[in-house]
């Protein structure tokens, strides 16, 4: 039996273009930033997982991503991991990386342009640049929407139209149910991306991808926030080695650490 | 509900025409089984260094905030201590916790609303900033606020600390929303005058879209990682989640220390996610931190490189970690640490 139409899910998936987390960064000379010239990474893994998990009941897998020209490649990665489509909301290369709070309600117009509607955005828990953990949250704020932030384990309920999220927290775990349409933010341990296989990566080419401006979607990307500098963090003197377990506990009494 | 958002609307934009005498911030004070939370301390001291006057906020069910409010308006540096109740702010959700802190944003004349970078705050934080249209600013290392500018800035790490960035938020955001790290700053004492404290009544949510169905916290008799003196961590080379407590747990009780885990090592199973240290886990900067069998990948570094004394122990003598430490020993772990330990006792 085919379920009807009102119950079939649609996904966005936000993405961004950051630098490859193995890569050691260097900062400016002027700290005016960070050089970047990497390659990037990032994860569409669990709305893939969903389809294959749910079927037929997963109607669309559409990932979305704010930044330069060169995000497109970013793009063409999650649709060879199994997303359908994309949308680029481009900004020039000289443009400022946009903050949280402008991401949010970029990605608000995007979900209010849908047609069929959004029932499930899946974002990662923090980007590994800026580390600020805030745009999934956000966005729920902007759309009355719940949150399920830091998951590591989602169980999607369609005809209920309910998720039950496992979410990481200090200390623990926490178990919640959530309302679609939902807002989630994955944990590393959500699961493992694949990769992208090469017949994949070929039909990713063909699939579409609309490319809008954030004038086109009425928002303002100016940061809010001014960076003043970036600089180094000030460097450890390490390096120093002991010869054995000895000369460790003697160093150790030295700076005052004994047994309690 | 509809209709009284709409009114807090209004108010907020009204109220960004005020000019400010002086910072007022709001702290969110957090709590668990009766006890504050050990980050909010952090974060307290953060809101003092303002230079204004600071006002906690309290929330929970009815019986939690019996326990808690008398420790509440001991914190020192409070000047006033607002609680809030109701049952459906048992479990903090933030579905349902956001249009109380709205509502409170949108009466009273705060400039500034800071929390710990705990997980229950940066679920918070960022949705309520983002409902009164300002931008919020994560895991902040220091703070300076100047009051003729009312302008606010803040030092935050980024790119798992492999930079610092230094950011100033202006006047023109009306509300500066930050999130503090807690290793950052000093911890507020807990017996300071007794702040008065007053009641907000709570913003029922009517059938709120997320249901806490439970939460199952890992329980330990050790330190807490989070605000522990000394540190105890493995990483990979512990081989299994035995040879990971038979190594570790010895050598922590004889030092008092917390136990934690590298990323590697709570991947393959040796260790509960909880304990992992490094840009994705807890962020620690202990008087000791010992790095057994961690190679120290950058992201590790991130979460421990702030520790005042960092001791490595790993066979191979050109892992990454050796860099940073300040005493590394080129060993077998499995022979160093019980000849460790052994030596230790006293």
């Amino acid at each position: 039996m085919r379920p009807t139409a009102s119950r079939l899910l649609n996904i966005l998936v936000p993405i961004k273009r950051t630098i490859d987390y193995a890569v050691k960064i260097r900062v400016n000379p002027d700290q005016k930033g960070v050089d970047l010239n990497v390659k990037h990474s990032m994860a569409v893994e669990e709305a893939v997982r969903l389809r294959e998990k749910l079927k037929d009941a997963v109607k669309s897998i559409k990932v979305v991503t704010i930044g330069p020209p060169k995000s497109a490649e970013t793009l063409r990665t999650a649709l060879a991991m199994g997303a359908d489509s994309g949308v680029h909301v481009e900004i020039p290369d000289s443009a400022p990386p946009p903050e949280p709070l402008g991401v949010a309600k970029a990605l608000r117009a995007v979900i209010e342009r849908q047609k069929e509607g959004v029932d499930l955005v899946i974002l990662g828990k923090q980007a590994i640049d800026d580390d600020s953990s805030q745009t999934g949250q956000m966005l729920a704020g902007l759309l009355g929407w719940p949150q399920a932030t830091f998951a590591s384990k989602l169980v999607v309920d369609i005809a209920k139209k309910e998720a039950s999220v496992t979410r990481e927290i200090d200390g623990g775990l926490e178990e919640l149910r959530c309302r679609l349409p939902l807002i989630v933010t994955t944990d590393l341990r959500l699961n493992e991306p694949r990769y992208a296989s090469l017949p994949n990566i070929m039909k990713a080419k063909k699939k579409p991808i609309e490319k809008i401006t954030p004038s086109d979607l009425g928002v303002d990307l100016t940061p809010r926030v001014e960076t003043l500098k970036v600089a180094e963090p000030p460097k450890r003197v390490g390096g120093g080695k002991v010869e054995n377990v000895d000369e460790l506990i003697a160093k150790l009494k030295e700076a005052g650490i004994t047994a309690v | 509900m509809l209709r009284t958002r709409a009114q807090f609307l209004t108010r907020t934009i009204a109220r960004s025409y005020a000019t400010s005498a002086g910072p007022h911030a709001l702290v969110f004070l957090e709590h668990r089984d009766g006890v504050i939370d050990a980050g909010c301390l952090s974060a307290l001291s953060a809101a003092k260094e303002l230079g204004g006057e600071v006002t906690g906020i309290v929330v929970g069910g009815p019986e939690q905030l019996k326990e808690v409010i008398p420790k509440a308006q001991k914190l020192e540096g409070l000047s006033a201590l607002l609680h809030s109740s109701s049952a459906q702010y048992a479990s903090p959700i933030p579905e349902t916790i956001s249009p109380l802190l709205e509502k409170i944003l949108s009466n009273l004349a705060f400039t500034h609303v800071v929390a710990a970078h705990s997980s229950s705050a940066k679920s918070l934080i960022p949705r309520v900033a983002a409902k009164l249209d300002v931008p919020a600013i994560s895991d902040v290392t220091s703070v300076e606020h100047n009051n003729a500018e009312n302008a606010t800035t803040f030092t935050r790490p980024i790119y798992a600390g492999n930079a610092i960035a230094t950011v100033r938020a202006p006047s023109s955001i009306p509300i500066k929303f930050f999130t503090v790290r807690s290793t950052a700053f000093k911890a507020a004492g807990t017996d300071g005058p007794e702040a008065k404290s007053s009641e907000v009544e709570s913003v029922e949510v009517t059938d709120p879209p997320t249901q806490h169905i439970r939460t199952e916290i890992t329980k330990s008799d050790r330190p807490d990682l989070g605000v522990a003196s000394r540190v105890v961590s493995g990483g990979r080379a512990l081989k299994n989640a035995e040879t990971f407590k038979a190594t570790l747990e010895p050598l922590a009780d004889v030092l008092g220390a917390a136990i934690g885990a590298s990323r590697a090592a709570v991947d393959a199973g040796y260790a509960d996610n909880s304990l992992q240290v490094g840009q994705t886990g807890k962020v620690v900067a202990p008087e000791l931190y010992m790095a057994l069998g961690i190679s120290g990948a950058i992201q590790h570094l991130a979460g421990m490189k702030d520790s005042k004394l960092i001791v490595a122990i790993n066979k191979d003598a050109d892992a990454p970690i050796f860099q940073v430490a300040d005493l590394g020993l080129v060993a077998d772990l499995y022979d160093a640490v019980p000849e460790l330990v052994q030596k230790l006792k006293p």
